[in-house]
Parts: C-alpha cells; structure tokens; sequence
C-alpha cells in the first residue's frame, strides 16, 4: 500500500457548498469516491463542479476521463455554470481525456488487461501533477466488452492503483435495478459512497443527496436536498448548523411605539424572530410592513419576501395607511421579492432566499407569509427548512419576521405547522377580529417573547388612513 | 492480377508481458501465413511512448490496431483465436 494515508483520515474539500458541512470536511484525501444515481441526476456536474473547484479554490489540479461525453462536449455544457474548461486546459491546471468504446470496431480475442487506460491515466495525471481525477462513467467499459469478469478484476485493480497513486477520485456509476450501481462497483469503492436521487413530489422536482457509506469519519445520515443553479451544485445541510450563534443585547423597534412599550425592553432583540400570526384579513402584512420601515429607518437593508402580493400592490396598500414604501424602495434600503410559493419547491425558495441573502446582505429580513411556503412541503422538511433558515438569519445578525395565516377554530390544517415555527420564534404576536357589541374590533396579544417582560392583555387598535392606533393602553404587567 | 492491397498494423503492448509478447508472435505468424509481403507491423509499447495512447483510444493492452485498408478496426486480446483475428482484420486466406 502507499504512503500513509491510511493512518489519519485526511479530507479533501469537495468544492461543493454545504457538503462540506455535512462530511466533516469533504471527501477522504487520496481515495476513491463513488457517486451514483440514476440518468440526469447531475452525477457529471458533480463530478465536473468537483475538479473546477479543486483547481480555482484549492489550486489541485485534474484530470476529467469521461467515458461517455467528447472534451468538447463537456466544455460546452458546462460553460453555462462559468466552468472554463478551454482556460484551465491551457493553464495546464486540467486534463480532459475522452475514453471512446465503439463496440462495432472492436474484437476480443484471448487474454487482455485495461493496462492501455491506466497508462493513459497515468500520463495524464503526471503531465500535469493532478491531485484530483474524475472517471465518468466508468461502466460504460461494460457495454462496449464481452468479458465482464475480467473488466470487473480490472476496474478493482484501478481503484486500488488510484489509491496508490493519492489522487482524490470520483467515479460515477449509474443506479442499478436492485444495487446502487449496474455493475455493483459500490463492492470495490469501499471509502465512500453517495448516492444522488432526483424525483418528482407533487409536481415539484426534487433533488436529493444521502452519504450511504463514509469508512472512518462521521457524516450526516440524513437526506440532503440539493439544487443545481446557475452556481453549480449547492447541497443544503438543512440541519448541520449549531446553536452558537451570538446573541445581541441591542433592542430595536417593531416600528410601532405603541407596541415596543409593550415590551419591558422597549422594542425586540436585534436579530432575534418574531412570528406573526392571525387569521386572514387581521393585518399581519402591515405590521410586517411597519417592522419594515422601522430598518429602513435605521438606514438598515431591508429584504421582504412577499408569497401573496406583488411588490406594486403591496406599496398601493401600504400607501392608503401613510406607509411610503416607494421611498423606501428608491432609496434601495428596501427590496421587495415577491414569487409564487408553488412555483418552486421549497428548497428553491430557501436558495434563493440564500442568494439574496448573501447579494444583499439585510439587516432585517420578513417573509409574509412563512405559511404559504409550509403549504408546498410535507412537514418534516419544511421543519428542517425553517430551523436551517432561522440559524441561518441568526447566525448573521439578521432581525426575522415572519407572518402566518391561522384558520378559524384552530383547524389541524396547518397547526403543526403553526407548532414550529412558533416554537422557534422568539416573540410571537396573534392578531385577532372579533366582535364585540356588534362591532368588529382588532387586537393585538404577545404571546411569548423570550428574555423579555411584555403586557399579557389583548390590546385593541384601529386602523385608519395614518395606520395602526392602539385604543386601549398597553400595561407593563412583568417586569420593568 | 488483383489489385495491390497493403495492410498497416499497429500492435500497442505495455512492455515484455506475456500476453503481449504471445500477441506479436501470433499476429506475425497470421501475416507470415496470409498477407506475405503485403503488409507491416509496428509495435508501439506505451511504457516507453504512453502520450501515443490517447490517439488510437487504447484501453486495453495488447491491442491491434488495423489502419490500412479502412476503415479503422481493432482487436484486443492475444489473438489467440486465427479465425477471429482472419475474420476480424478482414484477411481472407490466400490459399484456393
């Protein structure tokens, strides 16, 4: 065996954001890994995204053996993802070496070995120092020879040379009827495996990623949604994030006065979560809506997810009670995202909250409403999506508000959902419309808010063409 | 007389292995036998030129490879099967 790499696990980082997280560092340094999955499940673009990285990030240079794709092919495909294939070839950085099998030229008689493939891997390996190597798909051998126990010895044999040689390798194997491979090459890669999966839940296309075997280091069991974009392969650890976050001691407005003298800090925490819920027509949009002037009156960026209406009817609405979000939005403090939920599967809404997360870096961050998007899920994923995107907003500072509609009588339809993400919420305020003395009257209760005194009686308001008014006045009842 | 035909071949071996070397002495006893004459044989070994692998997509060693007459054909193994080999490089036997 070679060197000693098989004392300490080193890792190698895949180059692919978020998997990192989830192997404790990317994949075992200098063996092979394999990936599988059935057709279209984005095995060559892992695979592809993988060498790229290791050459820009990590400057490891490559070698891409397809046995399917021409070079040319592949550059073009991926030029889409700005994987520049012809410049790191000329950099000597990347070796593509296109392995043709055409069945119809070939004959087999007597005894042979694949030496011919592993000298031509060598080479290329050598040429250029790789420390990185790509075999897709290596089972294509399969269909273009008839003597499959031998192909099998020798495809055994290649692995354990590439460990020898300590390159980090990806073979990609498609998925079998009852293996994770046709060919079972999961027997000879005994490092590491992961499995893509790429299928259709109530019309929503999701992807999926699960490490099925990680030899001698921890790794996340669960199975990971991943999304390809116009970045590459993003894996999402929905659940790797730690609660180490900071926690401020900075109070800030709800943009109400009314309603920070309801709490005995005199506003909410700085980046903590607020969850508004009510049932439909109770206002929650504008309270959102002052929260969300009260950032942009701080000079604080502000990003609000709108899931029910368009940024211009939201600024025609806000308009008729005096909250000027044209100006807001001019001066670009205040961004306005509006998309149907249905429109995309909830991972992709989580990317792209990610995306505009990173692009425009907010202070304060509303989803209105947090409800439309647990309607497209099944609840353990939109859980794991929920506590992923609080940990995310908490671990950059971000003040969180999110709305959620309630029904009637408290039906079972979205309680549960209503359960997490009230558990998770550090402030919880219901509205309500009730009738009282045959009139309708609106009120306010805060329901919990962690760390903090509040008033624990409904407080009624109206709202006019100058917005909420409270009518009764609010009481500090805990602590001052 | 029947028209001049020439055949170029290309034996590619990673160097003195057994099958390689049973290749060759079966390959140049079939051309001895049927195309006497008409024909050449050069023998690559990738140890010494591996870059000369990629050009002819060798994989599998030994390989023979037929480039004259076209179109292209190769035949991996060590060409211990005539029949196949005759058949294969498109030699017809010269006896009859």
């Amino acid at each position: 065996m070679g060197k000693n790499i098989q004392e300490t696990l080193l890792k190698t980082p895949t180059g692919i954001s978020g998997l990192d997280e989830i192997t404790n560092g990317g994949f075992p340094k200098g063996r092979p890994v394999l990936i599988c999955g059935s057709a279209g499940c984005g095995k060559t673009l892992f695979a592809a995204q993988f060498l790229v990285k290791g050459i820009t990030d990590y400057n490891e240079p490559g070698v891409f053996m397809s046995f399917e794709e021409t070079a040319s092919d592949l550059t073009q495909n991926f030029k889409s993802l700005g994987f520049d294939f012809e410049k790191l070839k000329a950099e000597k950085k990347l070796r593509i070496d296109h392995v043709r099998i055409e069945r119809t030229e070939i004959e087999e008689t007597g005894e042979y070995d694949l030496d011919g493939l592993f000298i031509r891997l060598n080479y290329a390996i050598d040429a250029i120092g790789a420390k990185r190597v790509v075999l897709d798909t290596i089972e294509s051998l399969f269909s273009g020879m008839e003597n499959t126990a031998l192909l099998r010895s020798e495809i055994r044999r290649l692995f354990s040379w590439l460990k020898e040689k300590g390159v980090t390798a990806i073979i990609t194997g498609e998925r079998g009827e009852s293996s994770l491979t046709r060919q079972g090459l999961e027997e000879y890669v005994s490092d590491c495996v992961i499995l893509l999966d790429f299928r259709v839940i109530e019309q929503i296309a999701t992807r999926r990623l699960r490490i099925v075997k990680y030899r001698g280091s921890t790794h996340g069991t669960n199975e990971y949604p991943f999304l390809i974009d116009e970045n590459g392969i993003s894996v999402l650890p929905v659940t790797s994030l730690k609660l180490d976050y900071k926690s401020s001691t900075e109070i800030v407005s709800l943009g109400l006065p009314a309603l920070d003298d309801a709490f005995s800090t005199g506003g909410i925490y700085r980046a903590s979560s607020t969850l508004i819920t009510g049932t439909a027509g109770t206002s929650k949009t504008i309270l959102a809506s002052y929260f969300a002037m009260s950032s942009c009156k701080r000079k604080e960026p502000t990003l609000y997810f709108s899931f029910e209406e368009s940024p211009d009817q939201l600024e025609r609405n806000m308009a008729t009670i005096g909250i000027d979000f044209k100006q807001a939005i001019q001066s670009k403090l205040l961004h306005i995202h509006a998309s149907r939920p249905s429109l995309l599967g909830l991972e992709m809404h989580l990317m792209v909250i990610n995306n505009l997360l990173a692009e425009l870096k907010p202070r304060t961050v509303i989803i209105d409403p947090i409800s439309s998007l647990i309607t497209i899920g099944n609840s353990s994923e939109v859980r794991a999506m929920l506590v992923r995107l609080m940990d995310t907003l908490k671990i950059n500072q971000i003040n969180a508000l999110f709305t959620s509609l309630t029904h009637e009588g408290h039906s079972g339809y979205n309680s549960s959902a209503l359960d997490m993400v009230s558990s998770l919420a550090d402030t919880w305020i219901n509205l309500e419309n009730e009738e009282r003395n045959s009139e309708m009257v609106r009120s306010l209760l805060i329901v919990k808010s962690r760390g903090m005194g509040h008033t624990n009686n409904k407080q009624d308001f109206t709202i006019t063409n100058k917005g909420i008014h409270f009518t009764s006045s609010s009481k500090k009842t805990k602590s001052t | 007389m029947i028209k001049e035909e020439k055949w170029e071949l290309r034996l590619y071996i990673a160097g003195q292995t057994p099958n390689s070397v049973l290749a060759l002495k079966n390959i140049t006893k079939y051309c001895k036998e049927h195309l006497k004459g008409k024909y050449t044989i050069e023998v690559i070994d990738l140890l010494i030129n591996p870059q000369l692998a990629e050009g002819d997509q060798i994989f599998a060693i030994p390989t023979l490879v037929r480039k004259v007459p076209e179109p292209l054909r190769k035949i991996i193994g060590d060409l211990s099967n005539e029949d196949k080999v005759l058949v294969g490089l498109n030699i017809r036997p010269l006896s009859d």
